[in-house]
């Protein structure tokens, strides 16, 4: 198997994977902190490499997970291609941050996409969500590191086998 | 000149960029109001069931995993304990091998009694929960039965406490219950001590329905039993939903508003009842026949005289 394709398989087996987490049952007190994982994943992708994530492999991965799990047909593929830009526009710069610089990055990638999910889901009508709603992205945010290490890792070990 | 040439390329490159996220911004914006205005969603839904129902599966086993790592747990506890117990002292292990015994043909008889009382009462299905999390404000479920096994949208879920919601989606072999406590859900009552009808609607907070607009004369005290009241034709009547925990007037006064309890173990059943016989919909009446004077009497008719119309 040649190291273009292996590279694509794990880049796409962990985007399955984020989608799988996004479904994950948790206790009831902790659904509403439950981190975004498309978005985390997403955002460690394009920042490794401009390869893998374009905006319409985004857009892509948000239509698949409006599918799974939406409640209109747009609504993630929209958040997740503002969140593919927006990194892909301040990649440079957010490469060379350090980590904790990097998490408040992500918090404030994370907390615009509430914001956009919150502009979305009034326009469709629903309630205003609970207080409770903005306390995802900073469990996102913390979560970052860990997600940043461990994929780093796979790709380091991927890297290694090759050689 | 490296310079330059770097800036002008990064700029043009922002520059397609943006233009690409307009055209993609563009397609989610058309995509949502054609969903919106179509429910696409749902057809999409179906039609990609091959994909879609086997990740609900996957995710759904890590809760099954514990499910099951939780009852071979137990049981090996209970063994251990029953082995020291018969080491300790034989006759008592006995005894209680005969309690238990005597137990479980009980529990048989019970069982059987339920099942006759369940063929006596109405139609219903069982159907499993499959321990998904489908977005965090929603109360949903999903179920482990489908359209190949007859389910059909907005058939009733209850458990053996009351009514637990009604079926919102279905897909091939899975179907979605939206829950009495969705925000976005509202279900006609009565209260089982006055008889005084009003609506409760699902709210925020997990485990808790609102009623918002009863009338100040009216008669509500904490404890009253809600019970569907039927009126709708979505509900049939009679079936607990709740009971009252809390009254208070609203802050403009012209209402009481009341919180409640829901009625279902809407957190912990594993198994859920689906009623089959769907309640009659109850539409507007169909339209009245003509009536008035028989066409044959108009001035300048045809027939003059004719017989009035039956």
């Amino acid at each position: 198997m040649n190291r273009q394709r292996m590279r694509t398989i794990v880049f796409w087996s962990t985007v399955v994977l984020s989608l799988l987490l996004m479904l994950l049952p948790v206790p009831d007190v902790l659904v509403a902190f439950k981190p975004y994982w498309p978005a985390l994943v997403l955002i460690y992708w394009t920042l490794e490499s401009v390869d893998y994530v374009k905006l319409g492999t985004a857009f892509a991965i948000g239509l698949a997970a409006d599918v799974i799990d939406g409640f209109l047909l747009g609504d993630q593929a929209l958040r997740l291609a503002v969140v593919a830009f927006l990194v892909i526009r301040f990649r440079s710069r957010l490469r060379f941050f350090p980590m904790w610089q990097q998490s408040l990055a992500v918090l404030a990638l994370l907390l615009n996409d509430r914001v956009i999910e919150l502009a979305l889901r009034s326009f469709s009508g629903f309630a205003l969500p609970p207080l409770t709603f903005w306390g995802a992205p900073f469990v996102g945010a913390a979560v970052w590191p860990f997600v940043f290490l461990l994929l780093d890792d796979v790709r380091a070990r991927l890297r290694a086998h090759e050689a | 000149m490296t310079l330059t040439r770097d800036g002008g390329s990064l700029f043009s490159a922002n520059m397609a960029g943006t233009l690409r996220l307009i055209v993609y911004l563009a397609l989610a914006s058309v995509l949502m109001v054609l969903d919106h205005r179509g429910h696409w969603l749902a057809k999409v839904r179906y039609s990609a069931a091959v994909v879609v129902e086997p990740i609900y599966r996957l995710a759904g086993l890590p809760a099954e995993g514990m499910r099951v790592a939780r009852v071979a747990f137990a049981n090996r506890k209970q063994l251990t304990e029953d082995n020291r117990q018969l080491r300790v002292d034989l006759l008592l292990a006995n005894a209680r091998l005969n309690h238990m015994a005597a137990v479980s043909r009980q529990n048989k008889r019970l069982k059987k009694l339920l099942d006759t009382r369940r063929k006596l009462g109405m139609k219903v299905q069982l159907a499993r929960v499959i321990d998904i999390d489908l977005g965090a404000f929603r109360n949903r479920l999903t179920l482990d039965v489908g359209a190949r096994q007859g389910v059909k949208v907005g058939q009733v879920v209850i458990d053996a406490h009351g009514i637990m919601g009604q079926v919102i989606e279905v897909l091939p072999s899975t179907c979605m219950v939206m829950l009495v406590t969705d925000p976005t859900h509202a279900i006609p009552v009565t209260d089982a001590r006055t008889g005084m009808r009003t609506m409760a609607y699902g709210s925020h907070q997990p485990g808790r329905l609102r009623l918002p607009t009863i009338p100040v004369s009216a008669d509500v005290r904490v404890g009253d039993r809600l019970i569907s009241s039927g009126l709708g034709g979505r509900f049939p009547p009679g079936f607990p939903v709740g009971t009252v925990t809390h009254v208070e007037p609203q802050v403009s006064g012209m209402f009481l508003t009341a919180r409640a309890r829901p009625a279902a173990d809407l957190d912990r059943s594993g198994e859920v009842l689906l009623l089959r016989d769907l309640a009659p919909p109850a539409g507007p009446p169909s339209p009245v026949r003509k009536v008035g004077p028989p066409v044959s009497l108009k001035p300048g008719g045809a027939r003059a005289g004719a017989e009035p119309r039956p």
